[in-house]
């Protein structure tokens, strides 16, 4: 006879009210640990769809995603003629803020060369940039469709291509346009300034200029020996894949790992307090029921499992309820939400931890019951 | 230790039990030599004004409260000792002692099977077995037809019927009875009384019932009186 279900069903309507409003708690903390992914993954999802072994970027930087990054455009002929690089292709990224249909859109422009490395090759529809001029390839995200025409800069652009899924670490959807967009978006002068300039006999500046170079280089060749050769030009730097990702998963979103962890230590406090706060007080309301049982006859340690098996209940039912209630919404959210296996599991974990650190209150002011109070009036 | 010879078919026997909390000025003596004995189907009744010792009295038989001071046998088998004292107490309530509550104490999330049946389970009894011991129970005590009610849907008298089948799951040779007839009217009183009369016969228990009740005294075998912590009084009732 399982006394814990049979108080549960007892009073099913509260339980299940507690349930719900754990499993909205709960449900944020998995929220929490969702977007935290969320973030990682927005971050990650550009390099790594660039597919590169190597970024180039300027001297003592750690490259476009993390610091402003210069090098000249003719970086890329350099690199690609060292021993062991199969491709290489010129990488800008900026981002600017234009309006479509009278919607504001904030977009991480990368620009590229067509044809060469560094092309967005995941396209879900249209086609790739084709022209030298004036066409984009969107993130769908975006809402931009295939033939629809965006305003950036001075220039009026159409969309060729869509991709799904890609993002900067601020959630920002990507535009690839043609590296001579990119630059002249970046660095020409507004017509008025540039006229300025002309006025004052100052020459054109140069805008060849690119953030970075990225390269493929032969399986056969080990990363380090071309980063090495490199590396001998003063003005340049190298990341491997790897260390490009550590500066966008350590680095630039340290601070928002950092915010999301607090606020993810603080619910699972809170979780912990209002579990131990139920538990106590159905606990409190059963002493007579405790004291009848104790004076019957009953072994503290079943009583103990009574106790601490309704509190691990509540908390697994509405850990459960919360991830499924996260798992419908998610999509909704305006920031990405990753549910990761192992950070359900770990949350879990840490749920069925503060559910037994939550009933020592309500189990040790069971055991000190007297069974005498069963007999007092 | 001497057997007393008077006490040779005591189920319930006492000698000097003495019971303080508390040292120094803060002292209390709850308990003051206290001797006495329940035979087997015996009823007694335990009177006495508030703070007369009753309660502490019946903590001390119900092996809930160790006494101070005496010496105490339930069932031919020795609990107190001066300084010994039995150490599974709780299995000791649960093969020898029934209680019955003023109040009847069901668990409430239990039907009235279930709340008898519980005790049966905890003395190791296969679910079945506790189940049909159950219902033999409460239909020997004409609650057969409340067996599926929760106790809330039970009248008082049905409440305490159920309440007396529980105590009486695991045959106890030994049942205190706390004001069992405090929350009912007089008629059902009575039957809750007789029914312990007939229980006491038929199964040669020890009844001792703790009453403020006048009405209930007639029905009582024998009556101890308590004050201050002594026993005041022993006669017939």
């Amino acid at each position: 006879m399982n006394l814990a279900f049979r108080d549960i069903r007892h009073k099913l309507g509260r339980f299940v009210l507690t349930c719900l409003g754990l499993s909205l708690l709960l449900g944020v903390v998995v929220t929490m640990a969702g977007i935290y992914r969320g973030l990682v993954a927005d971050a990650l999802v550009l390099p790594r769809s660039v597919q590169a072994d190597i970024w180039v970027v300027q001297g003592d930087t750690t490259g476009p995603f993390g610091e402003s990054s210069r090098i000249p455009g003719g970086t890329r002929e350099m690199i690609a003629r060292i021993d062991g690089i199969v491709a290489a292709g010129s990488f800008t990224s900026q981002t600017v803020q234009t309006k479509h249909n009278g919607r504001l859109l904030r977009l991480q422009i990368v620009g590229f060369e067509p044809g060469r490395f560094g092309e967005p090759v995941n396209l879900v529809a249209g086609r790739s940039i084709t022209r030298s001029h004036y066409e984009l390839i969107a993130d769908r995200k975006t809402g931009l469709a295939i033939g629809d025409r965006l305003e950036l800069g001075r220039d009026v652009y159409t969309v060729v291509g869509l991709t799904q899924g890609l993002t900067n670490f601020s959630g920002d959807s990507v535009v690839y346009v043609t590296l001579q967009d990119a630059q002249e978006l970046q660095f020409d002068l507004m017509p008025p300034e540039a006229r300025r300039e002309a006025a004052r006999g100052a020459e054109r500046a140069n805008t060849d200029i690119v953030n970075a170079v990225v390269a493929r280089i032969s399986p056969n060749i080990p990363v380090e020996a071309v980063a090495g050769v490199v590396r001998r030009w003063k003005h340049l730097s190298v990341l491997s894949e790897a260390e490009q990702e550590a500066v966008l998963t350590i680095t630039v979103i340290e601070h928002a790992r950092h915010q999301l962890g607090l606020f993810m230590a603080v619910l699972s406090v809170v979780s912990a307090v209002i579990i131990a706060l139920i538990v106590y007080t159905l606990t409190m309301e059963k002493l007579r029921e405790i004291a009848t049982l104790k004076l019957i006859g009953m072994p503290d340690r079943t009583i103990i499992g009574m106790i601490v098996q309704q509190a691990l209940l509540m908390g697994v039912v509405g850990f459960l309820a919360g991830t499924a209630l996260v798992a419908a919404v998610k999509d909704w959210f305006p920031r990405r939400v990753v549910m990761e296996p192992a950070d359900l599991g770990m949350l879990f974990g840490v749920v069925v931890v503060v559910c037994l650190l939550a009933s020592i209150v309500a189990v040790r002011a069971a055991v000190r019951v007297d069974p005498a109070r069963a007999l007092a009036g | 230790m001497m057997e007393n010879p008077n006490s040779m078919n005591a189920l319930i026997e006492l000698r000097g039990i003495s019971k303080h909390f508390g040292e120094g000025e803060t002292r209390v003596d709850a308990l003051r030599d206290v001797t006495l004995s329940v035979g087997a189907g015996e009823v007694v009744g335990l009177l006495g004004p508030s703070g007369s010792g009753k309660s502490t009295l019946l903590n001390v038989i119900g092996c809930i409260v160790e006494p101070s001071e005496g010496w105490m046998k339930l069932d031919r088998e020795i609990v107190y000792d001066n300084q010994w004292q039995r150490r599974d107490l709780r299995r000791l309530r649960l093969e020898k002692i029934g209680f019955i509550f003023q109040f009847h104490n069901l668990l409430p999330f239990l039907d009235s099977t279930d709340n008898v049946a519980l005790v049966l389970h905890l003395a190791g009894c296969s679910k079945d077995e506790a189940e049909g011991r159950s219902v033999d129970l409460l239909e020997y005590l004409q609650a057969g037809h409340r067996k599926h009610a929760m106790p809330a849907q039970l009248s008082g008298g049905e409440a305490q019927r159920v309440a007396i089948a529980r105590a009486l799951a695991n045959r106890p040779r030994i049942i205190l009875a706390d004001e069992p007839t405090a929350a009912l009217d007089s008629e059902r009183a009575g039957i809750v009384m007789d029914l312990l009369r007939q229980l006491a016969a038929e199964q040669q228990a020890a009844i001792i019932v703790v009453t403020h009740d006048e009405k209930i005294i007639g029905r009582l075998d024998r009556i101890f009186r308590l004050r201050d912590g002594r026993l005041a009084d022993e006669g017939e009732a």
